[in-house]
């Protein structure tokens, strides 16, 4: 297969419209250099359209290309500004003979100079700024990019990482806890100070803000700051340990963002918190201004499953768990497996790999389509939130390993005793679990009799297996990995 | 005395857990030398959330690779400070990481106090907030 790229001259410039194909983008022979950012898309093309011609113009139009021949192209170096589209395979259980029409695996090289260094913006303007949209792909789903060293090192990543944010809590060797105050709308200041007392008194590490929490009319802002930071070093002084509650600063404009940050540092907070909704840009400001001020930057995902989970069209989280991280947030929501929302538990893995490794190897059982070295920019944390109970904290502990939060919103406040009972049931079934995992002991079979053991000494563990015993999410995900683990079979 | 569920500090890894046996603490530190990490033993009479440095009972034992020899340092020093604060740390050296990775409580004094929250009032309802150790208002080392 080879590249069929007309010769650069006269005949390649002359007004009108030849493929794309033609036109430098398609180049099976091309040699991908370190330097490149490569993306892999997921494409389905119109029918009857040649999958080469398409994944061209998926690289033609998030590159230099528009629809016709412009001469104005050999006024610059243009054959080096042209994205290359170097690959194109079906993907496995599509196609002629299946219930899926065909898609493809399009893998597309861009040359590092298209990008300006530090600005997600312009990464992001280039990848998924048109073609998205463009009329030749029925849909479109960026799967993976690999993002070069060289690039990264413009990034400062996340602002305090998750080595530095264990030094600063001291908190080492365990996932930590936390929950989500509920009911998420509704409590007044004082009332919701409450919620994050009880939980950090009883043995969370963090209480957080939920997404939409903000400065509505039932509690204002500068409200749940002071009740909770009030909350929070109460329960510091009745622990002896460090404490936090996640002050969410998300607002309308940077400005009212930046001045409830300042607020939050003020009274002593070592968590904020942002939305994904914000924006990218917004995300790389709080992150520069939490690595000025000591601050850890959680970050919540509202928003992404709008484009993350339908597998033909979008984005993969997997994408923006790497856009995260060099954006430079310290904690992101990325699934918990088992709990209410969306995964597969391998998938799962391939988001928590690519936000703590220091070197992500290629692995497509885990939805990881590129070899990722991260050049020492900084961890970070994954936070496993919703659905999800003490009964479970074997299956959590095998999944998703120590450098985790486990948010138990409900599992927490919803306990039959009360919130504080609801905290010490999770506390004293992950250090059980740890304790045993530690041990050699096989959790992943004996977790459940761990358990038990240590509800016959823990009222407060007894009382919340027993509500909880039978809840389970067991829906089937619909965003798996699709993969060929040797030329002839598929999964 | 402390109110929060248990009545003591919960810094650590295990402060939910009954103490302790010696052959629990064996089984953490065989799990800590399978990892390739380094043990260390350390002590204070001021558990303050942010006394990050406890004294050494001796350096890291980077050479030190058998269990029941880290545990005599360990008993070693519940002998020399019965009624401090000993906690059992782990550091990995490892490049990513170079930091502690396991830290918990195998020793406390007899009784507990805790903290007192000291509220100091500061513009509009803003407060600044100190965490006092009621054992730090004796002198080192006559505190428990």
């Amino acid at each position: 297969m080879a590249s069929e790229t007309m010769k650069e001259g006269k005949e390649r410039y002359k007004a009108g419209v030849i493929p794309y194909k033609k036109m430098g983008y398609w180049e099976p022979d091309y040699k991908v250099k370190d330097t490149d950012v490569l993306a892999m898309f997921r494409m389905t093309p119109q029918t009857g359209m040649d999958p080469e011609e398409v994944a061209a113009a998926v690289a033609g139009e998030s590159s230099t290309a528009t629809w016709t021949v412009v001469w104005t192209d050999r006024l610059t170096a243009c054959e080096m500004y042209r994205a290359k589209a170097y690959r194109c395979d079906l993907v496995p259980n599509t196609g002629e003979g299946t219930k899926t029409e065909a898609q493809y695996f399009v893998y597309i090289a861009y040359e590092l100079d298209l990008f300006e260094g530090g600005s997600i913006a312009n990464l992001t303007a280039s990848i998924i700024g048109n073609v998205f949209g463009m009329k030749a792909v029925k849909a479109l789903r960026l799967e993976d990019m690999r993002i070069p060293v060289a690039y990264l090192k413009t990034f400062q990543g996340p602002a305090t990482g998750v080595i530095v944010e264990r030094e600063r809590l001291d908190k080492f060797g365990r996932p930590l806890l936390g929950a989500t105050t509920k009911p998420k709308l509704g409590l007044s200041g004082r009332n919701y100070g409450r919620v994050v007392y009880e939980a950090l008194k009883g043995g969370l590490d963090f209480v957080k803000d939920d997404e939409n929490i903000n400065s509505q009319p039932f509690m204002h802002w500068r409200d749940r700051f002071l009740y909770c930071m009030e909350a929070v070093n109460k329960a510091s002084a009745a622990t002896g340990e460090v404490k936090g509650h996640y002050l969410n600063v998300t607002a309308g404009t940077m400005e009212e963002m930046y001045k409830r940050a300042e607020f939050a540092k003020s009274l002593g907070s070592v968590i904020i918190m942002i939305d994904l909704v914000i924006g990218y840009t917004a995300i790389q400001s709080m992150a520069l201004w939490a690595r000025q001020n000591d601050m850890i930057l959680h970050l919540h995902r509202a928003g992404n499953s709008t484009y993350s989970r339908q597998k033909n069209h979008g984005m993969s989280f997997r994408v923006i768990c790497k856009w995260m991280r060099m954006a430079g947030v310290d904690h992101i929501h990325a699934g918990t497996v088992v709990g209410k929302l969306e995964g597969d538990p391998l998938m799962i893995r391939g988001y928590y790999d690519t936000l703590l490794d220091t070197h992500t190897p290629m692995n497509l059982e885990k939805g990881l389509f590129f070899e990722q070295d991260w050049a020492s920019l900084n961890k970070c944390l994954p936070v496993a939130s919703g659905g999800i109970h003490a009964g479970q904290m074997h299956q959590l502990l095998t999944y998703l390993g120590d450098d985790v939060v486990l948010q138990f919103g409900g599992g927490t406040i919803g306990h039959p005793q009360g919130i504080q009972a609801g905290a010490v049931a999770n506390r004293v079934a992950l250090e059980a679990m740890v304790l045993a995992r530690n041990e050699g002991r096989d959790i992943w079979n004996e977790g459940p009799q761990i358990l038990q053991d240590a509800a016959k000494w823990c009222g407060p563990l007894k009382a919340g297996l027993d509500t909880w015993k039978d809840v389970s999410f067991n829906y089937e995900s619909t965003d798996t990995p699709d993969f060929v683990p040797s030329a002839t079979s598929s999964v | 005395m402390m109110t929060n569920p248990g009545n003591q500090i919960t810094q650590g890894q295990f402060s939910f857990l009954p103490p302790l046996t010696d052959v629990q603490i064996t089984a953490q530190i065989k799990y800590a030398l399978k990892s390739g990490w380094s043990l260390a033993v350390e002590y204070t009479d001021d558990p303050h959330p942010r006394n990050t440095y406890w004294e050494m009972f001796g350096n890291p034992m980077f050479d030190l690779k058998d269990p029941a020899g880290i545990l005599m340092e360990i008993n070693n020093c519940r002998k020399t400070f019965p009624n401090h604060y000993i906690r059992v740390m782990a550091f990995s050296s490892v490049r990513g990481v170079e930091s502690p990775t396991m830290s918990y409580i195998v020793n406390r004094p007899k009784t507990e106090p805790g903290f007192r929250l000291v509220r100091e009032e500061a513009e509009g309802r803003s407060i600044r907030y100190t965490v006092h150790s009621y054992a730090t208002e004796k002198p080192e080392g006559e505190r428990y």
